[in-house]
């Protein structure tokens, strides 16, 4: 078992999540074209860099104080349904994850669960709509059953990191149900989910810094 | 791409530059893309706020005035304004009497409106309430869908819920004639041409030129189908029929017929659209009470029209005669 996640560490996790977004920027934008209004790559990008700005210059002093500064700038800085919808998982995760300096990863676990019931109750999305739901809902599933089993919290976010990979090219066939993609109708068919594809990012992101 | 602009980039903050110095009895809050009543906050009265995405204008910057919306916000080009911009012009509106937010339904915009309105209430204790329009026919409205998308009768219900709240009507009374406007109008739009957003660059959607996209949204979104192109009384037909078949336009008091351009269309055009859309309705038995002819609420510089058809009773009636003083309409002042 790992130590507890403090704001540096998960620091990094956000970091390394921007620099996903940065080097997959125009593919997100491109699949945006496709079944959108082709700006999720350059809007999901805006917000991150100023989530980094706003974090060098702010230096949280908590878990909570930091991903509440994370929502309220993507909230501010990225517009459209990406930016309520990123912005709410990482309010919620703030609230969760509590004013503690550090968190284990049960409660890392219970953050991101809390983030995903966010992503809900602010986009009513249920599974199969073609949305970033259909990611980061079987991430969050496979990080509590890893826990659940006593995993450490590495292996649960490499196992997390293959659901929401998995959930992103379950959407390809899917009918979107939900936001601009679903006036095409049946023309969504046969395109992967943008919100899906940058959720799994998010996922992997923290694989990468945090296993 | 020909366009009268400087950069794209700056294209929605200069504009509000010219705004502001158009219309010096309005207000111009620069930083947060804000048009605001030169008055605002009018004590007693409900605060009427709207916005979304920039490029549809007049819609919403031109119809802040008296008689209509006390601001607007502007976000980028076709893109939602967020949260911040809308607390802020909850804020600078808000008289005592609560405040009434006009949201377009998409995704975005209605996402950024609950965000607005539940900070608004955990900050200042200010009373929001929001109102949808969701009146364009051309989308199949279902759990399988997010939705009909706002158009037309927003324009119309800005007009009718900001002359309830001049009369110094409470907040639930201005979002019940609001919501009455918007289950009573519907709407149909198509397109002869795309539109090309700046910071694209390059048209939105391919329309050949032999061809026109019935059932288009503001933001050019495909339609219901695409067709050749054919003489302005077929195209009136294909408007008219799908918004009588969605609502019940006979009753005595008549409609509003709004025949609204997208931006790209000449005036002779949308008169010569009215004549074709009038003859249909008396033949299907439906008053026009009054009219309204001109754009409106824009898709850039698409070419095109929406018909959107209000059933109006007297109430109604009398708040859409009632005087308004905005930059897009002005009359009775």
């Amino acid at each position: 078992m790992a130590a507890d996640l403090d704001t540096v560490a998960l620091s990094t996790w956000l970091r390394e999540f921007a620099g996903a977004v940065k080097a997959e920027k125009q593919h997100l934008t491109q699949l945006d074209s496709a079944i959108g209004d082709a700006d999720h790559g350059t809007n999901v990008d805006r917000g991150m860099t100023a989530v980094l700005a706003a974090l060098d210059e702010a230096a949280p002093s908590s878990v909570g104080e930091m991903f509440k500064l994370v929502g309220m700038t993507l909230v501010s800085k990225i517009g459209g349904a990406s930016g309520p919808l990123l912005g709410t998982f990482f309010l919620r995760f703030g609230a969760t994850a509590g004013d503690e300096q550090s968190i284990d990863a049960a409660r890392f676990a219970a953050a991101f669960r809390a983030g995903l019931d966010g992503v809900v109750a602010r986009g009513k999305a249920v599974a199969g709509d073609k949305t970033m739901f259909d990611a980061l809902a079987p991430a969050a599933d496979a990080l509590d059953a890893a826990l659940a089993r006593g995993d450490d919290l590495g292996s649960a976010l490499s196992e997390a990191a293959a659901a929401a990979t998995a959930g992103r090219d379950a959407t390809t066939p899917m009918l979107a149900r939900k936001g601009r993609a679903s006036y095409l109708g049946d023309r969504s068919i046969g395109h992967q989910d943008p919100g899906a594809t940058s959720s799994a990012l998010l996922v992997g992101a923290a694989a990468r810094a945090l296993g | 791409m020909k366009k009268l602009i400087n950069d794209p980039a700056d294209v929605v903050a200069e504009a509000l530059r010219g705004i502001e110095a158009a219309h010096p009895e309005l207000r111009v809050d620069h930083e947060q893309k804000l048009i605001i009543r030169g008055d605002a906050p009018v004590q007693g009265k409900v605060g009427i706020i709207s916005g979304g995405g920039s490029g549809h204008e007049p819609l919403h910057g031109g119809f802040v005035g008296r008689g209509m919306l006390d601001a607007a916000c502007a976000g980028e080009v076709f893109t939602s304004p967020v949260p911040d911009q809308m607390l802020a012009a909850t804020r600078a509106v808000d008289g005592g009497a609560g405040v009434l937010h006009v949201v377009k339904n998409y995704t975005g915009d209605v996402m950024n409106f609950e965000m607005a309105a539940e900070l608004a209430a955990a900050e200042t204790g200010t009373e929001v309430v929001a109102v949808v329009t969701d009146d364009d026919v051309a989308v199949q409205d279902s759990l399988y869908t997010a939705g009909r998308r706002g158009v037309g009768v927003t324009v119309l219900l800005e007009k009718i819920a900001g002359a309830a709240a001049e009369e110094g009507r409470p907040l639930a009374d201005v979002a019940g004639i609001a919501r009455t406007v918007n289950e009573r109008g519907r709407s149909m739009g198509m397109a002869l041409t795309s539109c090309t957003v700046p910071s694209a660059g390059t048209p939105t959607f391919d329309l050949p030129e032999n061809e026109m996209e019935i059932g288009i949204g503001i933001h050019g979104e495909p339609g219901r189908r695409r067709v050749p192109v054919a003489p302005a009384r077929e195209v009136a037909a294909m408007l008219v029929e799908p918004v009588l078949a969605d609502f019940d336009f006979t009753g005595s008091g008549g409609v509003l017929a709004f025949v609204n351009g997208m931006g790209g269309t000449p005036q002779i055009e949308l008169y010569v659209m009215f004549n074709e859309i009038n003859l249909l309705l008396a033949k299907a038995g439906v008053t026009v009470a009054r009219s309204l002819v001109g754009s409106y609420i824009t898709s850039l510089e698409m070419a095109g029209c929406s018909l959107t058809l209000l059933a109006l009773d007297d109430e109604l009636l009398r708040l859409w005669d009632a005087p308004v003083s905005t930059p897009g309409l002005r009359w009775g002042v």
